[in-house]
């Protein structure tokens, strides 16, 4: 008796999930991987510290992308009212 | 007064009045008053959602509050307000589909509805309506005392005339024209707080000569401020860290986000809105707390962090188009309040009324009352916001933290798992209150961390323990909808 729907419901929550580690390791690692070090020596891209970049930036347009290809990939169209279900 | 300022403020209120009164013909129209008044009909499409979704969340914090303290911190608080990104797609992807699914079977119109449905449980219920109506109000009235403040230093009106003028204009819309009307307003209103954004990020980049030069001065200044630990190096990783649980996460358990994932029309609304909400709250929360940092070469020795946005912005750019990115902050103000208003007005009326004291209620009485209760909260908490008292000041900063140890596992077990029971829910909302209350008083920053996370973790494991033992003791059916 579990609705079919519920399955696709939970694979997509999964991917919520999946993106969201990703994001954060990419967040963290570059900020405090790249950003740890004396704050004189930075390396600067694009007139930004590279920590901030990779992480703030470039991370988040990353993100962004990742989650525009989880939309037209994975996401599937289905009816939500229980009327159309049935038909 | 600065008229060339003043006057797009005004404008951008009659439209917000206009819509309120549109939305008002949809709900006379409408045949079922709880679904349009409290829902907006489960209408809204992916524009819609995605910019109700981000009005709601973005606040007076992120526009007046976050930009001051990325002024005196630097590039660090930037590096935490990117923590809210997951707000945009996280929510709506977690409770997505099965949300909106579940509450249209069960006929779900607010979050108690569903926990109602699901625990059956008249502890639940209350407690929910307690945390909710506290909570909210508390967090309502700083908007408010935000909101009177912005007017008061943009037209050197009183504090009192200004929060009256605030408050009458928002009043009218939410309770004349519901959902609806909060939903559109809120879509004018997120735009505005994109556009704002990024007009008053390029001007600020164009007065401070560049991006080399500002972050030149910062390092200049104190090298600190380009650095991910914060200008007195306070920003530790862990700390950093939690507020992932904070602000990106733990947003799953808002009543107002949650309910907004009940209330849109269809799956391709939700994809849409997904995209478009990331993409929104991104580009808020990066550009507004960036200019903070950048204002400080711009416009050295401002003392009042909430003070950095509006003066940054009468400064750098011409006076109309300041009006217009001033009423940035104005949106997100009162796309917070309205929100939170139509929620503690659903709660009161669809939650406590129409559950205890009158259940066979008409559907005139319903439409009265309704009316009349969204007027009484929302005049009660002017009346607070003229003199506002310390303590209530004090309760919303913690009301985000409080209702996500309240609701947070609650809304996910209850969900996705087919064990959860009432006395899991019931035991996880008291462990997460009032862990939450003694952490946030008594232990600020316990090992480090933001107060939240502790109750976030203690309420997941009293919930599964609990309904664990619970299933022992009493063989409960596994429920699933």
């Amino acid at each position: 008796m579990q609705d079919k729907r519920f399955k696709i419901a939970h694979k997509e929550a999964l991917i919520g999930v999946v993106l969201v580690i990703m994001n954060f390791a990419i967040w963290y690692g570059f900020a405090y991987g790249l950003g740890s070090g004396d704050p004189t020596e930075y390396k600067y891209v694009f007139g930004f510290p590279a920590w901030f970049f990779y992480s703030c930036i470039a991370g988040t347009i990353f993100m962004i992308i990742c989650i525009w290809l989880a939309m037209k990939l994975f996401f599937k169209d289905i009816p939500l009212d229980e009327e159309e279900e049935k038909r | 007064m600065h008229w060339a300022v003043i006057v797009p403020l005004f404008v951008f209120l009659l439209i917000i009045f206009g819509i309120g009164i549109w939305a008002n013909r949809q709900v006379v129209n409408s045949n079922s008053f709880l679904q349009e008044y409290f829902l907006g009909g489960r209408e809204m499409g992916g524009f819609l959602l995605a910019m109700t979704m981000m009005a709601t969340y973005g606040s007076a914090s992120s526009f007046i509050g976050g930009p001051g303290v990325a002024y005196n911190t630097g590039l660090g608080w930037v590096l935490l307000a990117m923590a809210q990104l997951p707000a945009g797609y996280f929510v709506l992807m977690v409770l997505g589909k099965k949300f909106a699914i579940v509450a249209r079977r069960i006929e779900a119109i607010t979050l108690i509805d569903f926990l109602k449905k699901r625990y059956d449980s008249h502890t639940i219920i209350i407690l929910s309506a307690i945390s909710i109506i506290i909570f909210l109000f508390a967090s309502m009235m700083a908007q408010w005392v935000g909101g009177a403040r912005l007017i008061e230093s943009l037209t050197g009106l009183s504090y009192t005339t200004a929060l009256l003028i605030f408050a009458a204009s928002v009043l009218i819309y939410v309770v004349i024209g519901g959902f609806r009307a909060v939903a559109l307003t809120d879509a004018l209103q997120g735009s505005i707080m994109i556009i704002g954004t990024v007009i008053l990020l390029v001007a600020t980049v164009i007065a401070g000569g560049g991006v080399d030069n500002i972050m030149q001065s910062l390092v200049t200044e104190n090298p600190n401020l380009v650095s991910p630990f914060g200008a007195d190096q306070s920003l530790t990783p862990l700390y950093v860290s939690t507020f992932w649980i904070l602000i990106g996460l733990g947003v799953i358990g808002l009543p107002q986000i949650a309910v907004r994932a009940m209330s849109y029309k269809d799956s391709k609304s939700l994809h849409r809105a997904i995209i478009i909400g990331t993409i929104g709250i991104g580009t808020i929360m990066f550009g507004m707390h960036l200019i903070g940092v950048f204002a400080r070469p711009v416009m050295p020795g401002i003392e009042i962090g909430d003070k950095v946005m509006p003066l940054l912005t009468l400064e750098v750019l011409p006076p109309v188009l300041a009006g217009v990115v001033l009423a940035a902050p104005m949106a997100a103000i009162m796309s917070t309040v309205n929100a939170l208003l139509i929620l503690v007005s659903s709660t009161v009326v669809k939650d406590i009324y129409l559950n205890y004291i009158n259940p066979k209620a008409t559907d005139k009485q319903i439409k009265t009352r309704s009316f009349w209760v969204t007027t009484i909260i929302g005049v009660t908490v002017v009346l607070f916001a003229v003199n506002p008292p310390e303590l209530l000041i004090m309760l919303n900063l913690f009301a985000f933290g409080g209702l996500e140890s309240a609701f947070l596992w609650s809304v996910v077990f209850g969900l996705y798992w087919k064990k959860a029971n009432k006395y899991g829910a019931i035991s996880s909302m008291i462990v997460g209150i009032g862990l939450y209350i003694y952490i946030s008083e008594f232990q600020k920053n316990l090992f480090g961390m933001h107060s939240v996370t502790i109750p976030i973790l203690a309420s997941l494991i009293a919930f599964v323990v609990v309904s664990l033992i619970a299933n022992k003791v009493k063989k409960i059916e596994d429920y699933h909808f």
